[in-house]
């Protein structure tokens, strides 16, 4: 058994002269003091990537900048769902005698690092580059063509999308470490500019600066164990004009593989932590999921069950859209707010007693997918 | 650019749409490879397609990724479902909807020539 025994992050925002390295440690530091551990006690690391580090061995140069001398490293890159996909594979090193202790770390000056054009590009190359990105496509303008089908299929408009915004930025509000604080309306985002209809600002996460880490153990130890009770993957497509099916893109399945492996129903799990990339995405995974029924998912949240209160408190923190999103830290905060969440140990933002969260992930255009189920039972 | 690609993009500049389709099991795909994706036979053919088809997908692009898309700003992106069943992108004019019957034409930008499709 795995178990998540550290969380550790920085805020997320504009962090002035910050750098991925530095900004990694930062997020180390704390993951390794919450476990109780000390960094010769790692003999795992898996780190994601950096889009303003691009380099081949960053697991490597990360072990060396800290102090590592691990016996096991690499990174992960699966865009979206990399963080995901690392606390799955820390569970089978560790399951398979591999590891006892791996650190999972990832984080990068995203916002401040770089120019805002050169951020955009980077993320467009997501598409293909011989059919896709010679047409001016953005990453909105993929999740846009996604989103303007699926409203095509199924009952779901610009408002229904805009409440997930508002709700986030509720949840925000909550953390200090937010990017995105202040408060905003339904009419706030429906009114905010267009950037790929039906896709507004205000649908859109912001670019942020910012690290996670988690420490992933063989043991319960430290302050609080959460164990990794199930993981499941699907990657059905890369590009978004391979698609072959807005209603199976590849999350409904992911997430059943991990019930199925944690022994759970859907009915049994008390907490979310949903990728957010846009408000379509979210909107999207929750019905795939099964959350939600097709073209109910916002009535679900007008219920108050995704609220703070509600019997599925839905990222707490406040999601990419509004706790901010610098790539693959983004996806995880998800995870650490979920095991804070599971561990009784949210502070003000403890949504009383939660004892299994459903984390879902996804990278490219909907195209890759990794969930998680974390309990806090043994 | 590979080899296959360049065969694409100078069909466009030709005025037609360039897709493969299988010699052993007829299918049909949507960007070239060197194999069929579905039975994986290499002995693929390349045919030009009619240019009419149906829009699956689309959005208005307001936000673009660069100087060279900023000129053209605000512009449409459609995904198009082509009578000879494979899927492609492409621009759009304004006004289209899903479901719509559309052809393609085409107009120069940043060196290459890209289909855009109007309402047929």
């Amino acid at each position: 058994m795995a178990w998540i025994t550290g969380v550790g992050d920085t805020a997320f925002g504009r962090l002035e002269d910050s750098t991925p390295l530095a900004l990694m440690a930062q997020a180390a530091n704390a993951a390794l003091a919450d476990a109780d551990r000390v960094r010769t006690d790692m003999d795992g690391l898996l780190c994601g990537y950096a889009t303003t580090l691009p380099h081949l061995m960053l697991s490597t140069v990360f072990a060396e900048y800290y102090g590592l001398r691990p016996g096991y490293a690499h990174a992960l890159q699966l865009g979206g769902a990399t963080g995901c996909a690392m606390v799955m594979l820390a569970r089978e090193l560790v399951d398979a005698g591999r590891c006892r202790e791996v650190l999972v770390v990832a984080g990068e000056n995203r916002l401040s690092g770089q120019q805002r054009d050169a951020a955009i590009q980077t993320l467009a190359q997501v598409g293909h580059p011989d059919y896709e990105v010679p047409f001016g496509p953005t990453i909105p303008a993929y999740y846009a063509l996604l989103a303007s089908r699926y409203m095509h299929e199924y009952p779901v408009s610009e408002a229904d999308l805009a409440e997930f915004a508002v709700l986030m930025r509720r949840h925000a509000g909550t953390h200090p470490g937010a990017h995105l604080k202040s408060p905003i309306s339904v009419a706030d985002v429906l009114a905010s500019k267009s950037i790929a209809a039906p896709l507004k600002l205000l649908d859109c996460c912001p670019i942020s600066d910012g690290a996670v880490a988690l420490v992933v153990s063989r043991e319960p130890h430290g302050r609080s164990g959460v164990r990794i009770a199930g993981a499941g993957q699907a990657h059905l497509h890369q590009h978004v004009s391979n698609i072959a099916s807005v209603s199976d893109l590849g999350a409904g399945r992911a997430a059943r593989s991990a019930l199925a492996e944690a022994g759970v129903a859907l009915t049994d799990i008390d907490y979310l932590g949903i990728y957010d990339s846009f408000t379509i995405t979210l909107l999207i995974l929750l019905e795939e999921i099964g959350i939600a029924a097709r073209g109910a998912a916002a009535a679900r949240l007008r219920s108050g069950d995704f609220s703070a209160a509600g019997k599925l408190a839905l990222n707490t923190h406040g999601g990419l859209l509004s706790y901010g999103h610098c790539g693959v830290a983004g996806g995880m905060a998800h995870i650490a707010e979920a095991q804070r969440q599971l561990a009784g140990r949210a502070g003000p933002r403890q949504v009383g007693e939660r004892r299994r969260a459903l984390v879902h992930g996804d990278g490219g255009v909907l195209s890759s997918h990794v969930s998680l189920v974390l309990s806090r039972d043994g | 650019m590979d080899r296959l690609a360049a065969h694409f993009w100078e069909g466009c500049a030709a005025g037609e749409l360039r897709y493969q389709r299988c010699r052993a099991c007829a299918a049909t795909q949507s960007y070239p490879r060197a194999f069929c994706l579905r039975c994986g036979a290499a002995d693929l053919e390349w045919r030009s397609a009619a240019g009419t088809g149906t829009v699956y997908a689309l959005t208005t692009v307001a936000r673009a990724p660069s100087d060279e898309f900023r000129a053209l700003a605000p512009y449409v992106i459609v995904l198009v479902d082509l009578d000879e069943a494979c899927r492609m992108m492409a621009h759009g004019m304004p006004g289209l909807a899903i479901g719509e019957r559309v052809r393609a034409h085409f107009f120069g930008h940043g060196g290459r020539q890209l289909p855009r499709f109007h309402k047929d």
